[in-house]
C-alpha cells in the first residue's frame, strides 16, 4: 500500500475521480437491475445457454494453453536477448491489443481460410480451420497472445538476471536455468497474464465472428450468443450478459491476488522471498 | 598452475595479465571503477573478453581474438560465484539452494542432499537447511550462499566483495569462515578492505583503471606501496621524486632526506618514500621551534581536516598528519591555511619505484 499523499490533491481531480468510477459502474449496475430473477436459471441453463458456456470456457482454456505455449518463449526472446528489430517486433506482437478484433477475424481467414494463405495446404492435409471450434481458438489465441507477452516480459525483466547467472555459475545449463530458476522466479507474473489472456479469450466476439462464424455448439461462444439474443429474447442476453460480468469479476479478483507476487519478484532481488504465497 | 590468465576488453578500458596457483587465494584490491568485477566477470564467463586466453587446470576457458574464438559458456567453467549479495533463488529452501549446483551437474538428489548437508554444516549454517532465503539475516543468506558455491565443487572460487553487504558485526564470523574454507583452495576475492587482504589472501593484486598495477605477498605490498591507492590501504604517506643531491625532491618541489637514497635510485628512475600520518607533526609557520636534524619541515596548505579514530588527520599537498584533538585545537587551523608538517625521517622508509608489472 503506498502511503497516502501529505499534499491534497486538488478537489477537480476527485470529482473526475468519481465520474469516472460511476462511469465505469453504472452499465453493470444497469444490466443487473434489468435481470429477470425468476426466470434466471431456466434462462441461463437453455441448451443454447448451456452450449455456449461450455464452448467459451473450452475454447477460452484450450486459448489459455496456446497462448502459454506460444507467449511464454516470445516473452522470454523478447527480454532476454537482443536482436536488430526487436522493437517492431515487439510492437507487432503488441498489434492485436490495438486492431479491431474483427480485421483480426478478417486477416485470420486470409491465412487459414479455404482461399487463404496456408489455406491450400492444410486442405492437402485435410484439414479445414475457418468456421470450426478450432477457428475460434485460433481467433482468442491471436487477440489474448499480447496480454500473456506483455505481463511475462516485464516479470521477467524485474527478476532481471542475476539469479539466472549464479545458476548458470553453479554449473546450470539452460534448459536447467530456465526450468528451475527463471520460470519459478516469473511464476506470479505467468499466472497473471495466463488469467488476463483466459478473460480476453472469453470476451473474444469480432475475430470469432469474422474467422468463425455462429454456429451453435461449434462456434457460437457466450459473447456470440448474447449478441444474438438481444433481439430475439432480451431476458436471456440479459441473463447471460449477468454470467460473464460475474466471471469477469471473479477473473479480475483473482489477477488482483496474485498481483502481490509479481511485486514479490521484486522484493526477493533484495534476497527476500514472497510472503505474498501465504498473503495470495 | 590453477589459473592462467591474459584478457583485454577495451570497452571496460580492462587488460590483465595473472596467474593464480594451485590452491592459492588471491585478492584482487583497488578503488571502485578500477575493473575488478569485470575481472571476475570474465573468469565466470558472464562477460566475454575481446582478446587473450585463460587456461583453468589445463581447461582452456576462453582463447580469443578480436571476440572470436573459443570460450566456454558459464556452466562448464568450474568457476562457482558468491557476489556481495547472497542471491539464493527465493523459491527454494536454503538445502535445496545449496544441492542446485550437485544437482544441474547430474548428482542424483540423495547424493546432492547428502552433499547440501555437509556444506551447510561446513559453513556453520546447517540449522537453517529447512528455511526460506526470507527467513535469514543477512549473514545467514551469505554463510548459505557460500556453502552453495562451494557444493558446486569448482575448481576456481570467485568471490566478489563478499563481505561489503554484510553488517559490521557478522563481518568478522564471515571473514574467520572465509578463512576457514578458503585454506587449500583456488580462489580470488574481490575486496576494498585491507584486513580481508592480510587474513585470508596469500597474494594480492592491485588494480587500477583497468591494469594490475601492483602484485606480491599483502606484507610486502602494504609495507612498500608503489601508487597512492594502495599506500592509502596501508594507510601510510606515499611521495614520489627523482634523487637530487641525496634527498627526493617531488614533482611539485616537495623534498625531504631519505635514508640510502643513492642506492635505492640506483636501481630505477625513480624512488618512493612511504611513512605514515602519525610520524608527522604539525605547527603554524614561523612558530618557534629547534632546528632538528632528525626533522624535515614541510610548508603546506591546509585541504582538509577530520576525525580519524581518536586522532584529528590534517591534509595538506597530498600528505596526511595525525595529531591529538588537544594539539588542533590549539593550532585552531582552517582549510586553506599555511601550515608546517614536521616529518620524523626515522620512520621514512624509501625504496625504488618498480617497473609496472604486466
Amino acid at each position: 500500500m503506498p502511503p497516502s499523499s501529505t499534499v491534497p490533491l486538488p478537489r477537480w481531480v476527485l470529482a473526475g475521480a468519481v465520474a469516472g468510477a460511476l462511469f465505469l459502474l453504472l452499465p453493470l449496475a444497469a444490466v443487473t437491475a434489468e435481470v429477470n430473477w425468476a426466470e434466471f436459471i431456466p434462462l441461463v441453463t437453455s441448451d443454447a445457454s448451456l452450449a455456449a458456456l461450455s464452448l467459451s470456457l473450452r475454447t477460452a482454456a484450450a486459448s489459455t494453453l496456446l497462448c502459454i505455449l506460444l507467449g511464454v518463449p516470445l516473452a522470454l526472446v523478447l527480454a532476454r536477448t537482443r536482436f536488430p528489430g526487436k522493437r517492431l517486433v515487439r510492437s507487432l506482437v503488441l498489434l492485436p491489443l490495438v486492431l479491431p478484433p474483427v480485421v483480426g477475424g478478417i486477416a485470420l481467414l486470409y491465412t487459414f481460410g479455404r482461399q487463404g494463405l496456408l489455406g491450400g495446404t492444410l486442405d492437402l492435409l485435410g484439414i479445414q480451420v475457418a468456421f470450426s471450434t478450432t477457428a475460434v481458438i485460433l481467433a482468442q489465441t491471436f487477440v489474448a497472445l499480447p496480454f500473456l507477452v506483455l505481463t511475462l516480459e516485464g516479470a521477467l525483466r524485474t527478476a532481471g538476471t542475476r539469479y539466472e547467472a549464479v545458476a548458470a555459475t553453479l554449473g546450470a545449463r539452460p534448459w536447467t536455468v530456465l526450468r528451475r530458476v527463471t520460470v519459478p522466479l516469473v511464476l506470479p507474473g505467468l499466472a497473471s497474464g495466463a488469467v488476463l489472456s483466459f478473460a480476453r479469450c472469453l470476451g473474444e466476439f469480432g475475430a470469432t465472428l469474422a474467422f468463425a462464424g455462429s454456429l451453435q455448439g461449434v462456434t457460437r461462444t457466450l459473447p456470440l450468443e448474447i449478441y444474438l439474443q438481444r433481439e430475439a429474447d432480451a431476458d436471456a442476453a440479459v441473463a447471460l450478459s449477468l454470467v460473464l460480468v460475474v466471471v469477469a469479476v471473479a477473473v479480475v479478483g483473482l489477477s488482483y491476488r496474485s498481483a502481490p507476487g509479481r511485486s514479490a519478484s521484486t522484493r526477493s532481488a533484495a534476497g527476500r522471498s514472497a510472503p505474498a504465497g501465504a498473503a495470495g | 598452475m590453477a589459473l592462467r590468465i591474459q584478457a583485454e576488453l577495451p570497452d571496460r578500458g580492462v587488460d590483465v595479465a595473472f596467474e593464480i596457483g594451485d590452491g592459492e587465494t588471491v585478492a584482487l584490491l583497488g578503488p571502485n571503477g578500477a575493473g575488478k568485477s569485470t575481472v571476475v566477470s570474465l573468469l565466470a564467463g558472464l562477460v566475454q573478453a575481446e582478446n587473450g586466453r585463460a587456461e583453468l587446470n589445463g581447461t582452456i576457458l576462453f582463447s580469443l581474438s578480436n571476440g572470436k574464438g573459443l570460450s566456454l559458456p558459464a556452466y562448464r567453467r568450474g568457476t562457482s560465484l558468491l557476489a556481495q549479495e547472497a542471491l539464493l533463488f527465493p523459491h527454494l529452501s536454503a538445502e535445496e539452494n545449496v544441492a542446485f549446483g550437485p544437482r544441474s551437474t547430474g548428482t542424483s538428489r540423495r547424493a546432492a542432499r547428502a552433499a547440501a548437508r555437509r556444506w551447510l554444516a561446513e559453513t556453520d549454517a546447517a540449522a537453517f537447511a529447512s528455511k526460506r532465503p526470507g527467513e535469514l539475516s543477512g549473514g545467514q543468506a551469505q554463510r548459505v550462499a557460500l556453502a552453495r558455491a562451494l557444493a558446486a565443487e569448482p575448481d576456481l572460487l570467485l568471490l566478489d566483495e563478499p563481505m561489503a553487504a554484510l553488517d559490521v558485526e557478522t563481518v568478522p564470523v564471515m571473514r574467520r569462515l572465509l578463512k576457514r574454507v578458503l585454506a587449500g583452495r583456488s580462489a580470488l576475492i574481490v575486496t576494498h578492505d585491507v584486513l580481508d587482504a592480510l587474513t585470508l589472501a596469500d597474494r594480492v593484486l592491485v588494480m587500477q583503471e583497468g591494469r594490475i598495477v601492483e602484485s606480491g605477498p599483502p606484507a610486502e605490498v602494504l609495507r612498500r606501496p608503489q601508487n597512492p591507492f594502495t599506500a592509502s590501504l596501508a594507510g601510510l604517506n606515499l611521495i614520489r621524486g627523482g634523487v637530487s643531491g641525496g634527498r627526493l625532491v617531488t614533482a611539485d618541489g616537495l623534498q625531504i632526506t631519505v635514508p640510502d637514497a643513492g642506492a635505492a635510485a640506483q636501481a630505477a628512475g625513480a624512488l618512493l618514500a612511504a611513512f605514515p600520518p602519525s610520524a608527522v607533526a604539525v605547527r603554524r609557520p614561523g612558530a618557534p621551534g629547534t632546528a632538528d636534524p632528525g626533522r624535515e619541515v614541510l610548508s603546506v596548505t591546509v585541504t582538509d581536516l577530520e576525525p580519524q579514530g581518536d586522532r584529528i588527520r590534517v591534509r595538506g599537498a597530498g600528505l596526511a598528519a595525525d595529531i591529538s584533538p588537544a594539539a588542533a585545537a590549539e593550532l585552531s587551523l582552517g582549510v586553506g591555511e599555511q601550515a608546517e608538517f614536521l616529518l620524523d625521517t626515522s620512520a621514512v622508509t624509501s625504496y625504488a619505484a618498480t617497473a609496472v608489472p604486466g
